[in-house]
């Protein structure tokens, strides 16, 4: 045997292994899916018109119209100004009869604490675009989450997201997040 | 810069590239193993809205999804360009939500049955009419804990 075969060389695997590797970093998505949780009101047994017990300086309507222009409580609002406009609404810090009420409730690691009854009506038409909409829903929610946040750091000195289940239960308990979606309303005979 | 004297004897060995292979490859395993392939074919643009105030959907054997959007360019010839529905792996109309929830529904253990969540997908460019529809069939098949999934940004 005069002639035996050279060593391959191996050091091309190396770049073989990493172009695979390219290629699954790239091709494969690890998405994680996010978005904004919400729960729907079960569908009403009867007709019946319950919401007609809550008292008008406890709603806070928001409607989003066909050219996603905002109204809050009547008058048009920049979006900008809808997170500080919910704050308000929800908090009532001077007591304003135009603003919602309060009850004083005893909530275990809270003690007593004021809860506004304030419901946000969230109102939209067909023609409102989704990213108005998301738009929206996004400053409903966080009003509430640093409402939440504040109160949280106040009492325990820590952010909402750390807290136990049960304190941030207790919290919930101060903001409950109270958000109605008002039946569509039947515009053209659709139903 | 400092000058590198070189003395033969003292020169540091070449750092051996032999396990180079090795430690790549069981990254790429790594990868393989963890990511998944897309499992459902896009049939409708979704183009996510932003939001600041998302949260994880946490469990994912228990999410149905919901898709609605313009359809993709392959099937606008047939269809246009109005937004629809896609469950699974076909475009359906807003009768067939009942039907599709129930079979999610079905395929969950006992325990998990009213833990189902219906993430809608839903195309940042589409109106609320059909997104309200959707919702009031959710409501009607009592899916009620819903995600309106969302791009996470920190400020707009």
């Amino acid at each position: 045997m005069a002639r035996s075969t050279p060593e391959i060389n191996g050091s091309s695997l190396a770049d073989i292994a990493f172009l695979l590797l390219i290629f699954f970093l790239v091709t494969t998505t690890m998405n994680v899916d996010t978005g904004l949780q919400r729960l729907l009101p079960p569908m009403p047994e009867e007709k019946s018109d319950v919401e007609q017990d809550v008292k008008q300086r406890n709603i806070l309507t928001v409607l989003v119209s066909k050219s996603d222009r905002l109204s809050v409580g009547g008058e048009p609002v920049d979006v900008s100004m809808l997170r500080e406009k919910t704050r308000e609404f929800l908090t009532n810090p001077n007591n304003d009869i135009h603003l919602p009420e309060k009850q004083v409730v005893d909530i275990e690691y809270l003690g007593s604490m004021e809860v506004g009854k304030g419901v946000i009506s969230l109102q939209n038409d067909r023609g409102t675009s989704y990213k108005m909409y998301m738009v929206v829903q996004n400053e409903l929610i966080a009003a509430y989450d640093e409402l939440r946040d504040e109160l949280s750091r106040a009492k325990f000195g820590k952010k909402y997201e750390i807290l136990t289940e049960d304190e941030q239960k207790a919290i919930q308990k101060v903001y409950p997040l109270r958000i109605s979606e008002a039946e569509p309303k039947s515009i053209g005979g659709r139903k | 810069m400092a000058k590198i004297k070189k003395e033969g004897a003292k020169s540091t060995p070449q750092v051996s590239t032999a396990s180079l292979p090795d430690i790549v490859f069981m990254l790429l395993f790594f990868f393989m193993v963890t990511t998944t392939m897309r499992d459902t074919e896009m049939m409708v643009q979704v183009k996510l809205p932003e939001a600041t105030q998302v949260s994880k959907l946490e469990k994912k054997s228990l999410v149905s999804y919901i898709f609605i959007g313009a359809p993709s360019r392959q099937h606008q010839g047939l269809l246009g360009t109005d937004s629809r529905i896609q469950l699974n792996d076909s475009f359906k109309k807003l009768a067939d939500i009942r039907d599709f929830i129930s079979a999610e529904r079905d395929a969950l253990s006992e325990a998990d049955r009213n833990k189902l969540t219906t993430a809608l997908k839903v195309d940042e460019d589409t109106r609320m009419g059909i997104v309200t529809d959707v919702k009031q069939e959710l409501r009607k098949a009592s899916a009620l804990k819903i995600s309106y999934a969302a791009r996470r940004v920190e400020n707009y």
